[in-house]
């Protein structure tokens, strides 16, 4: 594996931490968005609040962390994906500031009328910044960024493909973040709260798992070569989406609990993996290879040194933060 | 041609003002935050030691809030800098993507440092009911290190820029090769780093003290309020002094590295000795007017003698020169200006201590303090004034025009009009969530925070 590979490998992690961890959070936002009136959605919403308010910020940093590797890494790609898809982009980042500032503000202020203006900020947002990024995915698997960049501003993400990786994205996240919720419901004691969320989790995994179909029919009328390699080197990663996917369905159809996180972190993993996998050796099919695009050596060395430095700090103190919220030391 | 090469050039320019501007507001609204998140820590900690050692329940409300406030100014400020982020692409995609991998090595440590930033804080503010004493004491100390790391890694990649190197060109202008090392330790980190960690305490400091000063002129001057005086403002009057001394060394580095800036912002226009320091003024194309000119000063303070030979802007070619050289200067002397009024501040707080330890007594003291955190953050944006205009033409000293980096989207100006109205709703927004904490903290005591978002609670009114 070359330098080049490893520090697309490197994105790519962080893409899929992003994609649970960050993906969950937004999709927190979307079941607060659809919770109903103050009085009825009162109890998810407290669930949500508590369940988020330790872990978004941290969970937030991978975007940084995305950002910060593409643009060291890999400059021209991003040089190339900025400059036409700066709409999306531009939007999603808007999302970014209201939702983060909706929900930390929320909880502190006074009246009924400013926590709902700012927590519908903070829903609506949850449910705008994936959709958006994810017409940027969409957009960039579909083979729609040229490598000089510069694009057209619009007609490269509102097309089919974009359009259903942003529903995807937006799915996704609310099937993650229901499943976590029914745990942490669990943990509360609240047995009605943990129904609540395993019947979302399942309409939202059935509702991501349809998107992720039509998903794969737009591929193959737009982006023939993410399709030809999706079908072919991508099909076991595939396979292995569709089949946690499915063994998640039918546990929360029958009330199984026992191993729901780590199948749906696969559900959603695989994806993403499948994906790079159709991708390869490009970074914007079919226009730039991972290795036109690459730093020279040296700056991809320091990439790799520094994830190899995260992942024996950050991670495990990610775990702790995990593990002391999880056992409620950590919390409000 | 001709007339099809012109006309990108005219909206690109009109681009570049643009991009500038909203790259400067966003800037700085953000460094305030980031102010906060670089210093915070060292604050609460204070607090929460005093609290732990002397079981001073005061101390230990203190620090209990001051981590309720940095909840809300770290959310801010880990949106706005995200926003940065988006911005280094959206704004400027030519100068990422052929700098990119030189500019980012510095940023992909920063990441490193914002995850520990981010995971200890959550542990340290949501970790009060259930961790105990001094475990949770521990677990705010990585936040310390982390925001020295982050304000590191950030300001030096601010530094590559001033001080470009470690890369190798090819004839296109391609980096083809790096030298991670010579690109983090570029000459300027060595004074923009300490500059700018300095100024996050001091900020921050004399932030935190200028809220309690307030309450202290209101009437309310128990010990709560003097403890919540003392302990920033004495973390800002340590630092002040030390930054003069920063500051005045990393001037004369940028004489030194960065001759066209310093002549911009000092208005120099003819190279040679004995240069006078005006203090200051309008910079016209005939010396400086209106301002107080002190003959010799400017070499002595270059080179500790009147003889010290000083670049003027006739020696840097006139499409090089720093724009808006009033500007600049001002900026400086602003800066300067401010630096000094903290430093007599901190002068009579310590002979007022020295000589009855106590704070002075007049109330002008307090109303100094109470300024006081609004002219650090004056202080500061006149500092990145003077770095970032200074650096202009160009967004890589020497190697690239900022013309050549910016973006050809459309409409930045009708982002920026949409930015500042989004920046001023989260800015208000913002103070007013924090003073009506303060609101509830004074009626209620540390009753009275919502458990659920909009729902039915006692705390509803």
């Amino acid at each position: 594996m070359s330098k080049a590979d490893a520090a697309a490998g490197v994105l790519w992690i962080g893409a899929t931490l992003y994609a649970i961890f960050g993906g969950a959070d937004f999709g927190g936002g979307l079941w607060d968005l659809v919770a109903g009136d103050a009085r009825k959605g009162a109890r998810p919403r407290t669930r949500i609040q508590a369940s988020l308010t330790p872990v978004w910020e941290a969970n937030h940093v991978w975007l940084i962390f995305i950002l910060v590797v593409l643009w060291t890494a890999f400059p021209e790609a991003f040089g190339a994906i900025m400059s036409t898809l700066y709409v999306p982009l531009a939007l999603a980042a808007l999302g970014i500031v209201l939702r983060g500032a909706g929900f930390a503000f929320r909880k502190s202020v006074d009246t009924l009328a400013a926590r709902r203006a700012l927590g519908a900020c903070f829903a609506l947002s949850s449910v705008m910044t994936p959709f958006f990024m994810g017409t940027v995915v969409g957009a960039i698997a579909s083979g729609n960024v040229p490598a000089a960049g510069d694009g057209d501003a619009f007609s490269t993400w509102i097309e089919p493909l974009p359009l259903l990786t942003g529903a995807i994205f937006v799915a996704s996240g609310a099937y993650l973040a229901a499943i976590f919720l029914i745990f942490d419901s669990r943990r509360a004691g609240d047995a009605e709260l943990e129904e609540y969320f395993a019947r979302r989790a399942l309409a939202a995994a059935a509702l991501a798992g349809a998107f992720a179909l039509a998903g794969v029919f737009a591929l193959q009328a737009d982006a023939t070569y993410v399709f030809d390699r999706l079908t072919d080197e991508g099909l076991p990663l595939m396979v292995l989406s569709g089949v946690c996917g499915l063994a998640v369905l039918l546990m929360l159809g029958g009330g199984a609990r026992r191993g729901l996180r780590p199948l749906a972190g696969v559900t959603v993993a695989a994806l993403i993996w499948g994906w790079g996998v159709a991708q390869y050796p490009y970074l914007l099919p079919t226009s730039l290879e991972i290795s036109d695009a690459a730093a020279p050596d040296p700056t991809l060395t320091s990439v790799i040194v520094v994830f190899g430095a995260a992942a024996v700090v950050v991670l495990p103190a990610l775990g702790l933060l995990y593990t002391l919220t999880q056992r409620d030391i950590v919390g409000e | 041609m001709a007339g099809l090469g012109a006309l990108p050039l005219a909206a690109s320019e009109s681009n570049l003002l643009a991009a500038r501007e909203l790259m400067a507001f966003t800037l700085g609204f953000h460094i305030v935050l980031a102010c906060i998140g670089v210093a915070f820590p060292a604050l609460v900690l204070t607090a929460n030691y005093l609290g732990l050692r002397r079981g001073d329940p005061d101390a230990m409300r203190l620090a209990r809030r001051w981590s309720k406030v940095a909840a809300v100014t770290f959310a801010t400020g880990a949106v706005t800098g995200t926003v940065l982020s988006f911005e280094f692409g959206l704004l400027w995609p030519e100068f990422m993507a052929r700098f990119g991998d030189a500019f980012g090595i510095a940023f992909a440590i920063e990441g490193i440092f914002f995850f520990i930033e981010a995971i200890f804080l959550a542990i340290y503010i949501y970790g009060w009911k259930r961790l105990g004493g001094w475990a949770h004491f521990w677990s705010g100390v990585p936040m310390l290190v982390s925001g020295i790391g982050g304000a590191f890694s950030v300001v030096t990649a601010n530094a590559w820029m001033n001080t470009p190197q470690g890369f190798t060109l090819d004839a296109a202008g391609r980096v083809v090769d790096t030298e991670p090392l010579q690109v983090l330790f570029s000459p300027a980190w060595s004074y923009e780093v300490p500059h700018m960690i300095l100024a996050a305490y001091m900020v921050t400091g004399f932030l935190f003290a200028s809220v309690y000063a307030v309450g202290m002129l209101r009437g309310r001057r128990d010990r709560h309020h003097r403890l919540g005086l003392l302990i920033p403002l004495t973390l800002a009057c340590l630092a002040t002094p030390v930054q003069i001394f920063v500051g005045d060394v990393a001037a004369r580095e940028v004489a030194d590295d960065q001759p066209a800036k310093f002549a911009g912002f000092e208005c120099i226009e003819e190279t040679g000795p004995n240069q006078t320091e005006y203090l200051g003024g309008i910079c016209t194309d005939d010396g400086v007017k209106g301002a107080i000119g002190i003959p010799g000063l400017d070499s002595l303070l270059v080179g500790f003698s009147t003889d010290t030979v000083v670049t003027g802007l006739e020696d840097v070619p006139p499409d090089e020169r720093p724009p808006a050289n009033t500007l600049l200067h001002l900026s400086f002397d602003t800066m300067v200006g401010i630096g000094f009024g903290l430093l007599a501040l901190a002068a009579w707080l310590a002979i007022s201590w020295w000589r009855r330890r106590d704070i002075p007594r007049s109330a002008w003291f307090l109303r100094a303090v109470a300024i006081s955190g609004g002219a650090a953050i004056v202080a500061v944006w006149c500092g990145w004034i003077v770095t970032e205009v200074g650096r202009q033409p160009w967004i890589v000293n020497g190697f690239m025009r900022t013309e050549e980096a910016v973006t050809e989207a459309e409409g930045i100006w009708f982002v920026f009009a949409g930015v500042i109205g989004l920046y001023a709703a989260l800015g208000a927004t913002a103070i007013l969530v924090l003073r009506g904490m303060a609101r509830r903290w004074r009626e209620q005591g540390e009753a009275g925070e919502a458990e659920t978002p909009y729902g039915p609670s006692a705390a509803i009114r």
